[in-house]
C-alpha cells in the first residue's frame, strides 16, 4: 500500500506544483520564526538583568566578573557583600523562578491537551490543595523548611493519586470523570486545609501558613533546587519526548484510539509527569496560580497549537514570565509582594489585553 | 498486503439486557464497498464502532484474514483500519496540514515526531481529497464539508487497507455529496475495502458493491445493490412509499420517495397543478402523469378567491 502514487489522481492534476517542495512546507509550519527566536533569547537577557537589579545595587560589570570567577579564577575587584548578594541570594532565586515558571507552564499545557480544554490549569487534579494541606500540617508540627517541602510534595502527589483512583471507580474511564474526581479531591483537601488553619496558632503559625499559600521564592537555597531538579528533569524530559503525541489527545479519546494511541497508558504518563512538575514547583514556591493557565495561551499565540513547537515555547515563556514577576515582587515596593498575588494581579489584566488585541489561538 | 474483513455473529448491548444488534455476519473481499442502510437509531454507527474495536462486542468476533482484531495491538490495527467519524470536535485550531499529519501517528513511535516523509504523505492525502487550497488554514475555520474531507484525508494518511466511514455525506451539500462519493469510488478502485453507513439508498446505487439493510438490530437484507434495494424493501424499512426507477440519463436506478397529499388522488402532481388542471382540462386529467381520477372522488382543497 505504501507505494501507491496518490498524486497521479486525475481530478486535481496540477495543484501539487507549489507544494512539491516538502521542505518548504515543513518550514511554513513554523510561523513567527523571528518572534520565536527572540523569545528563546529572552530568558538569558532577563536572567542577567535580574542579577544586578534589586535594592542593593551591583554594578553590571561586577555581576559578569562574579559569574566568571565561579568558573575561572580572576582578580577580585568587587566586595564580598556583592558576591554574596549575587551568588547566594539572587542566583538561586532566579534559577528557582526559571524552573518553577517553566515547570508550571509545561504541566498546564500538557493538561490542556489531555483534557482537550484550554481552561485547564496544572492544579486541575488537586495537586495544589494537596500540597497546601501538606505544607500547612508541616508548619503546624514543625518549622523546618525541609519538612515543609517534603510534606507539600507528598501531599500534592497523594491528592493526585486519590483523584486518579477515584476516577477508576467509574468504569468507562472517561476524561470528564477525571476532571470531576479532581474537583472532589480538591475541595476535600481544601476543607482539610481550612481545618488546619482553624486550629493553627493565630499569632505564629497561621501567618506562616497564609504566607506560604500566597507563594514566594524569597527563601530558596541551592539545596532546595538540587532536591527538586531530578523530579522536574524527569517529568519535563518525558513530556518533551512525547510532545507530538499530546496533539492526538486533543482530538478526543475515540479518534485518538483509531489513530493507534493507547489512551490509558498516555493518560497515566501525562498525569505522572505533570504531577511531578507541579508538585516539585509547589513545594519550593508555595501556590502560584495563573502561570500554568496563561502561559500556554501566550505560547499558542506565537507558535500555534502544535505541541511540537508549543511545549518548548511554553518553557521559555513560562521561565521569562515568572522571572519578571519575581523581579517585580522583590523590587516594586520596599517590602516583598507575595509572588502568587503578583502573577494574578499583573497577569490577569495583561492576558485580558492580549485577548482583546489579538487571536488567542483557540475558539 | 490486502485483507479480508469478516464479522462473525456480532452482538452488542449497552446494558446486557436489550441488544442493540445481534447476529450480524458478513465477509468483505479486498476492495469491496459495503454500504449499510437503515433507519435512524438502528445501530449503524454502533456497529461501525464495534468493527474497529472502539466499543466492546458482547459476543462474536471481527477478523482480519484470520486474526481477531481484539488480539491486535492498537497501533498495528490503526495501520490496517481507519475510521472517519461522523462528528468532530477540535479543541485547538490546528492547521489542516497538522490535522492530517496526525493520521501518520500509527507509523510514528511514541518518542518521535513526523518526518518529512510523513509530511509528504499527508500532503498527498490532502491533494487526493481536493482541499489543498486550505492546507494552512485552521481546521475550525473551514466549512463542515471541508472538515469532512480533511477527516478522510487524515484516514488516508494512515494508509489503511480498510476504511470505515460513518455517514460521510450527512453534512454535505449536493455537490460535495457527489464529490465525496466519487472520492470513495476512487479509493475502492485502488483496492481499499470500504464500509460506509448512509441515509441515502441512492448513494448505494451510485457506489456500492454490497448493501446491507439494517433494521431492528439485524440485517434484514444483504447482497448486491440491484437485488437488495427494491420498493418493497425500502417501504418495509422506512415506512414510506418509494419508487425505484431506472433513469436513463444517469444510467442507474434512483429511489424516489412518494408523498400523498391530503385531498389529492394523484401521487405525483401538486395541488396547485390540480387546480390549474381544472381550468384547462375538463376531464381533470393530471397534467404531469395523465392520471385521471373518477369524477365523484375529487376533493380539491380550494384556496380562497379561486373559482373553479
Amino acid at each position: 500500500m505504501d507505494n501507491q502514487n496518490l498524486s497521479s489522481n486525475p481530478i486535481h492534476p496540477s495543484e501539487p506544483d507549489n507544494l512539491t517542495n516538502i521542505k518548504d512546507l515543513t518550514k511554513k509550519l513554523n510561523i513567527n520564526i523571528p518572534l520565536s527566536i527572540a523569545l528563546y533569547i529572552l530568558p538569558v537577557l532577563i536572567i542577567f538583568w535580574s542579577l544586578f537589579m534589586g535594592r542593593f545595587e551591583v554594578d553590571p560589570g561586577n555581576v559578569l566578573r562574579i559569574l566568571i570567577s565561579s568558573i575561572f579564577p580572576i582578580d577580585h575587584t568587587w566586595t564580598s557583600a556583592e558576591e554574596t548578594i549575587v551568588m547566594q541570594v539572587r542566583l538561586p532565586r532566579i534559577i528557582a523562578a526559571v524552573m518553577v515558571g517553566a515547570a508550571l507552564s509545561m504541566a498546564g499545557a500538557a493538561y490542556q491537551g489531555l483534557f482537550k480544554n484550554p481552561l485547564v490549569s496544572p492544579d486541575i487534579l488537586g495537586v495544589s490543595s494537596g500540597a497546601g494541606f501538606g505544607a500547612a500540617v508541616a508548619i503546624l508540627i514543625s518549622s523546618s523548611s525541609w519538612m515543609i517541602q517534603v510534606s507539600a510534595f507528598a501531599g500534592g502527589i497523594a491528592a493526585v493519586l486519590c483523584t486518579y483512583l477515584l476516577s477508576r471507580l467509574y468504569k468507562s474511564g472517561q476524561i470528564l470523570v477525571l476532571v470531576l474526581s479532581g474537583v472532589i479531591v480538591s475541595s476535600f483537601f481544601g476543607a482539610l486545609l481550612s481545618i488546619t488553619k482553624y486550629v493553627a496558632d493565630p499569632y505564629e503559625k497561621l501567618p506562616t501558613i497564609i504566607f506560604w499559600l500566597m507563594g514566594s521564592l524569597s527563601s530558596v537555597r541551592y539545596t532546595d533546587l538540587f532536591a527538586i531538579a531530578p523530579a522536574m528533569f524527569l517529568g519535563g524530559t518525558i513530556l518533551l519526548l512525547i510532545r507530538w503525541r499530546i496533539n492526538l489527545l486533543s482530538l478526543g479519546s475515540d479518534e485518538a484510539r483509531t489513530l493507534g494511541v493507547d489512551m490509558k497508558q498516555i493518560t497515566r504518563i501525562i498525569i505522572l509527569c505533570a504531577t511531578l512538575l507541579t508538585a516539585a514547583s509547589v513545594c519550593i514556591s508555595g501556590i502560584i496560580g495563573w502561570v500554568g493557565l496563561v502561559v500556554p495561551h501566550l505560547g499558542r499565540m506565537v507558535t500555534g497549537p502544535d505541541y511540537r513547537r508549543l511545549l518548548p515555547m511554553t518553557i521559555v515563556m513560562g521561565a521569562s514570565y515568572l522571572l519578571i514577576m519575581d523581579d517585580l515582587s522583590r523590587t516594586l515596593i520596599t517590602t516583598e509582594i507575595p509572588l502568587g498575588i503578583l502573577t494574578a494581579l499583573l497577569g490577569a489584566p495583561f492576558f485580558a489585553y492580549l485577548l482583546w488585541r489579538r487571536k488567542t489561538g483557540w475558539s | 498486503m490486502v485483507m479480508t474483513l469478516s464479522a462473525h455473529s456480532l452482538r452488542f448491548s449497552w446494558d446486557n439486557k436489550r441488544d442493540i444488534f445481534s447476529d450480524i455476519s458478513f465477509t468483505l473481499k479486498p476492495g469491496e464497498l459495503f454500504c449499510i442502510l437503515g433507519p435512524n437509531g438502528t445501530g449503524k454507527s454502533t456497529l461501525l464502532r464495534c468493527l474497529i474495536d472502539l466499543l466492546d462486542l458482547h459476543s462474536g468476533s471481527v477478523r482480519l484474514d484470520d486474526t481477531d482484531i481484539r488480539e491486535m495491538d492498537r497501533q498495528e490495527l490503526s495501520r490496517k483500519m481507519a475510521f472517519v467519524p461522523q462528528g468532530y470536535d477540535v479543541a485547538f485550531p490546528y492547521t489542516l496540514l497538522e490535522y492530517v499529519l496526525m493520521g501518520r501517528a500509527p507509523y510514528i513511535s511514541a518518542f518521535s515526531s513526523p518526518t518529512e516523509e510523513d509530511v509528504r504523505i499527508a500532503v498527498e492525502a490532502i491533494c487526493e481529497v481536493g482541499v489543498h487550497h486550505l492546507i494552512e488554514k485552521p481546521v475550525n475555520e473551514v466549512s463542515g464539508g471541508e472538515h469532512q474531507l480533511a477527516l478522510i484525508a487524515r484516514a488516508l494518511a494512515q494508509k489503511p487497507d480498510i476504511l470505515l466511514l460513518d455517514e460521510p455525506t450527512s453534512h454535505l451539500d449536493f455537490g460535495n455529496q457527489m464529490q465525496v462519493l466519487s472520492l470513495i469510488e476512487r479509493l475502492r478502485d485502488r483496492g481499499i475495502t470500504i464500509i460506509m453507513t448512509s441515509h441515502f439508498p441512492d448513494h448505494a446505487f451510485i457506489v456500492s458493491d454490497q448493501v446491507g439493510i439494517m433494521q431492528g438490530g439485524k440485517f434484514s437484507m444483504i447482497g448486491p445493490a440491484e437485488e437488495v434495494i427494491t420498493s418493497d424493501a425500502l417501504r418495509a424499512t422506512y415506512h414510506v412509499d418509494v419508487r425505484v426507477e431506472y433513469i436513463e440519463v444517469a444510467d442507474r436506478k434512483v429511489c424516489i420517495p412518494i408523498r400523498y397529499r391530503p385531498g389529492s388522488l394523484c401521487p405525483v402532481e401538486s395541488i396547485l397543478d390540480q387546480i390549474l388542471a381544472n381550468f384547462s382540462d375538463p376531464a381533470h386529467r393530471c397534467t404531469n402523469c395523465g392520471f385521471m381520477p373518477e369524477q365523484e372522488n375529487i376533493m380539491i382543497i380550494q384556496p380562497d378567491g379561486i373559482q373553479v
